[in-house]
């Protein structure tokens, strides 16, 4: 019998914790156990962040955590087979499919397909005792000097999520497609705990989606770090398609090694609070960074986009762009930031957000920040926020295009700026097709997700 | 007998109430803030009871505040029990002659191309009762009087017009604003109040009569300044020339208040001691600055030179408040050692079609940080607002830091709000082509930098443009090379 209680309160889940610590450290190995209590302290010194934590200022989680939900440390079995109720339509992305449930490794899973030999895929609690050797010198070594409350909550409660290691000189063809899907009779808590580690000269492409598959009140709290080995290549991206009552705290912590490319990009197509951080650190000579995001939000959904990307030595690059189509009342956080230190000269780093208001009751708030500590850099920002350009209007309605219409392919044309950097062909064009439909009012969710399954 | 004297000779006069007179200087009160102290600053300055009123509200609000740690700045802890908060202004030691000033002074003044008799005034050399300065300011006060603009000390505006000071102070930075302000407010020493009344363009810049004045502004300055319907006035705070004060908190207020189609013009040039090269001493700055935009169709402009202070904190504000007002920021801001400088501005879109333009351009050398921080915010009903926002940086040397932290919200989708900044150093091709032509490269640099600054430097009144630039390229000296 697995023992649930109802909470409320942020605090509460520290006590939740202390009365249940040998159930959170059970099947796990001592280095993540270790972790915990560090973690747990921050977090409890900290609370749950409010608009008085300045990287918080616009999103205020003290309400989300209000709600009662359940959080549940062990693994629990799903009676039904998650492949069954839940199908992606993007059959051409013919891809490995790797599933996910309230934060744990689904047990079933059976769409993985082959790997090439070295590659482990598998749940982090598992890889953590099979394969103590790679995950302790990579586990909780990227995400444990944030100050982040949700960060370290995670740190402290997380037991699983997906490990995924590519070793030296392998390149994996397919992207990986792991689907994160929230499904349980409660309202639910889950912590989810990823790890990818690339080796040298490698090359791996991971799709994230989240998906919740029934109305249910759900908190993620999804943290994943990322090790990236010299020469290698790695593609993150992650499209997030809740229902409008979830929250969605996704935190991605990347450390980049020389000549190493990360290329992330976060869609957000639905969900209620999303709140995505991002820390890549460019620790190696000529390691470069692509950052981009789109948000698609309407009605009351709030989603906060948190970046920050250090330049930690010289020669590296950057390049960051995220742009927000907020209609309702949605609202829509960006807060960017680059670092460059001390003696990182000859570093590039680019940032740009931009933004359009479709309705008098949506809210933007954009905090694009520069810290430069080197003189030899070429750093430069630029933030927007606006209406449709009433004259790119007038051009498409005086050939002929109806005002709707033209409209339309206006918006289209802003969000595929960001969307036609997608790295994987198949995605990208889904995406876009996804992102249309959800602009034209037809509801764009994914057709096997929330609003088919209601019953 | 001026200001600084009748404050001396009134406060001493009650310290000794036996009629005994003494012209030894005094610190009135003993070290520390308490209620106690708030009410002795005011009964000191003979101030009405919703003056005392005032402080106090302010200082009960101040104690449960929190010193701000937002700022991108190392500030060591202040000990606000270790600060006099009442001292009668002390008198400059009175020299007989400049050859008795300090030669560097001297010099700085000779850059900076100050005359004689103005030099003579802001090192303290005694001078003669009727050198031209003084009989200036006596035809300038019979100009302003003339066009009924009030133009005084703030002590004396308490005195005298208290129901302009009552019906407009803490307006626009209320009591109990933020933590400077205040402190500000509960232990102000005194400022400047001014008004301009309906319709009167005030006939010169009122730098001129202030920068005489301000050799002697105290350590917490109120200045207040209302702009009544369709009047114009240009201030200027501050002086070129380096001020050495003993006090290291400075925390100013300053409040303008624009009616229907009135302009106000306010600039400041900064530039008080900076510390020593390695980092000892120097002021600590922390002003909080800002203008209401009551009525539809005024304007408020801000221009700043900061190029001194240890610390700097400080972001002169524009509330626009009226429709069809327009606030500006123009802000050129140099660090050079060990300086940290976290300035900006905001800008507070309430009423329809109003407009905001920020130009900031900052330079950090040696081991100094320089942030931008500006708040761009419009409101719900602020139908068609515009801001455009421009902060540039340029770096000089390896070891400084230059930061941008703008702040955008927006709530209204006919907003059109634009954003810009970058980061630069001086390229060697420029310094290079400038050294080909015998130019050297110190000198280069100077020009290059003023360059970069025209943009900001062009809005300062026409005398004081000409003195910033070259307070620029004092305040460079020894960053090069």
């Amino acid at each position: 019998m697995i023992e649930t209680k109802q909470y409320t309160a942020g605090e509460e889940l520290v006590n939740l914790f202390t009365a249940n610590r040998e159930m959170y450290n059970e099947g796990c190995p001592v280095f993540m156990n270790g972790a915990r209590e560090a973690a747990l302290e921050k977090f409890y010194k900290a609370g749950i962040p409010s608009k008085s934590n300045e990287d918080y200022k616009y999103t205020d989680l003290r309400p989300v955590f209000q709600n009662d939900f359940e959080v549940v440390p062990r693994y629990v079995e799903q009676s039904v087979d998650l492949h069954e109720i839940f199908k992606c339509d993007v059959p051409q992305l013919n891809s490995h499919i790797i599933l996910l449930i309230n934060g744990w490794y689904y047990g079933r899973n059976r769409r993985v397909g082959e790997f090439p030999e070295g590659v482990i895929c598998s749940s982090l609690q598992h890889a953590a005792n099979e394969h103590p050797e790679i995950v302790e010198k990579h586990y909780n070594k990227y995400a444990a000097a944030s100050a982040d409350p949700m960060v370290n909550l995670n740190t402290a409660m997380a037991k699983d999520g997906l490990f995924f290691y590519v070793p030296d000189n392998v390149t994996i063809e397919a992207p990986v497609q792991v689907i994160n899907i929230m499904y349980s009779k409660e309202n639910t808590l889950a912590l989810q705990r990823n790890l990818f580690v690339l080796g040298k000269n490698s090359e791996a492409r991971i799709v994230f989606c989240d998906h919740t598959l029934n109305e249910n009140y759900y908190i993620l709290n999804n943290l994943s770090e990322c090790h990236i080995e010299p020469d290698s290549r790695f593609g993150f991206f992650s499209v997030q398609n809740q229902h409008n009552g979830a929250v969605n705290i996704t935190s991605f912590f990347a450390n980049v090694e020389k000549n190493a490319l990360l290329d992330t990009n976060t869609v957000t197509l639905n969900g209620g609070v999303v709140r995505n951080n991002i820390k890549v650190q460019l620790v190696g000579e000529h390691a470069h960074a692509n950052v981009n995001g789109l948000t698609l939000a309407d009605e009351k959904q709030h989603v906060d986009n948190f970046i920050s990307i250090d330049h930690a030595v010289p020669n590296c690059t950057s390049s960051q762009l995220f742009k927000n189509i907020l209609d309702d009342h949605s609202k829509g956080v960006f807060s960017g930031q680059i670092h460059v230190f001390r003696d990182a000269q000859k570093t590039e780093a680019f940032q740009q957000n931009n933004n359009v208001l479709l309705s008098e009751t949506a809210e933007m708030f954009t905090k694009p920040r520069l810290i430069i500590d080197a003189d030899d850099v070429r750093c430069s920002h630029g933030a927007t926020v606006g209406r449709i350009d009433e004259d790119a209007l007038f051009y498409l309605r005086a050939r002929g295009i109806g005002e709707k219409e033209a409209r339309l392919m206006i918006m289209f044309a802003f969000a595929d700026q960001v969307l036609s950097q997608i790295a994987v062909p198949v995605l990208r064009e889904r995406l876009e097709d996804l992102v249309e439909r959800r602009l034209r009012g037809e509801l764009g969710p994914c057709q096997h997700c929330t609003l088919n399954n209601k019953k | 007998m001026t200001e600084q004297d009748k404050i001396l000779e009134k406060a001493t006069s009650e310290d000794y109430k036996f009629g005994f007179t003494s012209d030894i200087e005094t610190d009135i009160i003993d070290k520390g803030l308490n209620e106690d102290v708030v009410r002795i600053i005011s009964a000191k300055k003979e101030e009405p009871e919703w003056m005392l009123e005032f402080r106090l509200k302010a200082y009960r609000n101040w104690l449960k505040m929190e010193m701000p740690n937002w700022a991108y700045l190392k500030i060591p802890p202040i000990d606000y029990q270790s600060i006099s908060y009442y001292a009668a202004p002390k008198k400059k030691p009175q020299l007989s002659s400049l050859d008795e000033v300090d030669p560097e002074l001297i010099e700085t003044f000779n850059k900076l191309g100050i005359p004689l008799e103005e030099q003579k005034h802001l090192a303290g050399v005694a001078v003669d009762a009727v050198i031209d300065s003084v009989s200036v300011k006596t035809t300038f006060k019979e100009t302003l009087a003339e066009r009924g603009i009030i133009f005084c000390s703030f002590s004396d505006a308490v005195k005298e017009y208290p129901d302009l000071v009552k019906k407009y102070l803490g307006n626009a930075v209320p009591a109990g604003d933020n933590y400077f302000a205040a402190l500000n407010s509960a232990v102000f020493s005194d400022g400047s109040f001014c008004y301009i009344p309906k319709g009167v363009r005030c006939p010169m810049e009122l730098s001129t009569y202030f920068r005489i004045n301000s050799a002697n502004t105290g350590q917490f300055e109120r200045t207040l300044i209302v702009a009544d319907d369709d009047s114009y006035v240009s201030y200027l705070e501050g002086c070129t020339a380096p001020m050495r004060d003993e006090n290291q908190l400075h925390a100013a207020v300053v409040e303008i208040i624009a009616m229907e189609r009135a302009e106000v013009k306010y600039s400041t040039v900064q530039n008080w001691y900076p510390g020593n090269k390695e980092g000892k001493g120097g002021i600590y700055n922390f002003v909080t600055k800002r203008g209401i935009c009551r009525g539809d169709h005024s304007k408020i402009s801000w221009t700043q030179v900061e190029t001194g202070s240890a610390v700097t904190w400080k972001y002169p504000s524009c509330v626009l408040l009226g429709d069809n007002s327009h606030g500006e920021f123009f802000s050129v801001a140099l660090t050079n050692n060990h300086q940290q400088a976290d300035t900006g501005t905001k800008m507070i879109h309430i009423g329809k079609n109003t407009r905001s333009l920020i130009v900031s351009k900052g330079i950090s050398a040696g081991v100094s940080n320089n942030s931008y921080r500006g708040l761009v915010k419009v409101s719900k009903r602020a139908e068609n607002a515009r801001n455009f926002s421009q902060c540039d940086s340029l770096l000089m040397g390896d070891k400084c830091g230059a930061h941008t932290f703008p702040y955008i919200e927006c709530a209204n989708k006919t907003a059109i709000l634009e954003h810009e900044a970058t980061t630069s150093k001086i390229s060697e091709d420029q310094v290079f082509y400038c050294n080909q032509r015998g130019i050297k490269t110190e000198d280069a640099i100077g020009m290059i930098v003023n360059g970069y600054a025209k943009e900001v430097l062009n809005k300062l009144p026409m005398e004081f443009a000409v003195e910033a630039q070259k307070l620029l390229a004092i305040s460079l000296e020894g960053s090069v090379g």
